[in-house]
């Protein structure tokens, strides 16, 4: 069973068998949460949470866009210096 | 480029005059001496290999690990990497001051900035990270000997150690430009902790033919007895790349980590280091980091169902042989001849074979391959 203390405003700390976690609540139709507790039925998924939960980080993965993380010119060629010395490049 | 786990690539690495200042007050700080296990976890954190880790873990970050198998900013991660000392070692050191790692040798390695000390419960740690508490399983018996204490905080490295196999080391940054120098837009990581034999080829070449490149990462450091020595796998990869498989898609650098024999919970571990490397996919095959019988064939495959948000894709394959008939290496979905005709692709067998100085048949290893093996003296490990 499940415990509950308000944390800030929309978030609460479930404590549950030991383990503090952060969550906070997001609201969906009713009639959707009723497909999707259907849908889940006999499967993995213990609660219509667990699979929004997984749905979306899927969705979040998909959205990713490419690194944009840039070395300085003077970093890039020192590695490369190092990966050319090491066989790696010509 | 694909991004790192967590969003950035962690460089912890002092350089220049942040460098120099934690060089001259090194003498100053109170020393642990770390293992080489321990070693390569430093390097790893403070190169990005962990990223996004920091440091070692601190408690909340380790329950949230074995609770949820995520960190509490959510990203996944299943591996606890954590600093263990004892209970006298722990009392002398206080939270908030820096503390400095080293080597055995006393060589200066990283400086810890201490911001948690706490204890932990080996048993359901071994239990949460190996699903058994079975201290025959050598990633148990490894828990269950660690000391009664976890350090945990931020970590700046110093200086890499050296060793043997520098000439195979390379970081997540370089790695990073490496392919983007070789315009790889997609690259399949290839975890190994093996000598090559014919059904490794045919897997990584089978990937290889859907991505731009293919980065061969075999794992150095401790690993069990009987597993080939490092620098025996080192040489047979060299020799078979070098004869069979294309200069301008391969890649071959090493991962210097312990082999915790975690299963499917390690699987999502090395695939998230190879995210961090800049793989786009890694494969995954039958028992992936398994040890004995201890996680079902392919319970390393399905493990990846939980994780959908890991930006790495995987690549499963199921088991290889080679059919007599068919002359090629097959597998049950596109191979119609009876058992009977297939060889497996048996590490045990091969090693019988190697350990009696007779080469394995060329359907199972490459004979140049086989002959580097087998001019190591001793190549298995005591």
């Amino acid at each position: 069973m499940s415990s509950r203390r308000t944390l800030k405003k929309g978030a609460v700390w479930y404590i549950n068998s030991g383990m503090d976690k952060e969550f906070t609540a997001v609201t969906i139709p009713t009639s959707l949460h009723k497909k999707i507790e259907e849908l889940i039925k006999g499967t993995e998924h213990r609660s219509v949470s667990s699979y929004v939960t997984k749905v979306l980080r899927d969705s979040l993965s998909a959205a990713e866009k490419p690194a944009t993380e840039v070395f300085s010119k003077d970093e890039e060629e020192k590695v490369k210096e190092r990966l050319k010395a090491l066989g790696y490049i010509d | 480029m694909i991004q790192p786990h967590g969003g950035k690539l962690v460089d912890r690495v002092l350089k220049g005059k942040a460098k120099e200042e934690a060089l001259a007050r090194a003498g100053r700080l109170r020393r642990l001496v770390l293992d080489a296990e321990l070693i390569s976890d430093v390097e790893n954190i403070a190169t990005g290999v962990y990223s996004p880790l920091q440091g070692f873990l601190g408690e909340a970050d380790l329950r949230s690990v074995l609770e949820t198998s995520r960190l509490r900013s959510d990203d996944a991660w299943t591996i606890p990497i954590v600093l263990d000392v004892d209970l006298k070692t722990a009392d002398g050191l206080k939270k908030g001051e820096e503390v400095l790692l080293a080597s055995e040798n006393g060589r200066p390695l990283a400086i810890l900035h201490l911001e948690e000390k706490y204890g932990f419960d080996k048993g359901e740690t071994a239990e949460k990270v190996f699903g058994t508490r079975d201290a025959a399983h050598p990633g148990v018996a490894k828990v269950i000997a660690m000391k009664d204490v976890l350090l945990a905080g931020p970590i700046d490295l110093i200086e890499v150690t050296p060793t043997p196999f520098d000439r195979w080391k390379l970081t997540p940054k370089e790695t990073r430009v490496l392919f983007e120098a070789k315009g790889w837009r997609t690259v399949v990581g290839f975890q190994t902790r093996n000598t090559p034999h014919i059904g490794h080829e045919y897997v990584q070449k089978a990937a290889l033919t859907f991505v731009d490149g293919l980065f061969i990462n075999p794992v150095i450091g401790r690993k069990k007895k009987g597993d080939f020595k490092d620098e025996v796998i080192l040489a047979s990869y060299e020799e078979a790349i070098r004869r069979y498989y294309i200069k301008e898609r391969t890649v071959m650098a090493i991962l210097q980590m312990e082999m915790r024999y975690a299963g499917p919970k390690e699987a999502i571990h090395h695939a998230i280091i190879r995210k961090n490397f800049g793989c786009t996919h890694i494969i995954i095959g039958r028992d992936h980091a398994g040890v004995g019988s201890y996680y079902a064939p392919f319970a390393a495959q399905e493990v990846f169902e939980d994780f959908p948000d890991l930006g790495i894709v995987p690549m499963f394959f199921r088991s290889f042989s080679y059919c007599r008939t068919c002359g090629s290496v097959v597998n049950e979905k596109i191979c119609p001849h009876p058992p009977a005709e297939h060889i497996q692709f048996s590490g045990t067998k091969i090693r019988d074979l190697l350990v009696k100085g007779e080469c394995p048949p060329p359907e199972l290893m490459r004979p140049e391959v086989a002959k580097v093996i087998m001019a190591f003296e001793d190549p298995f490990n005591e």
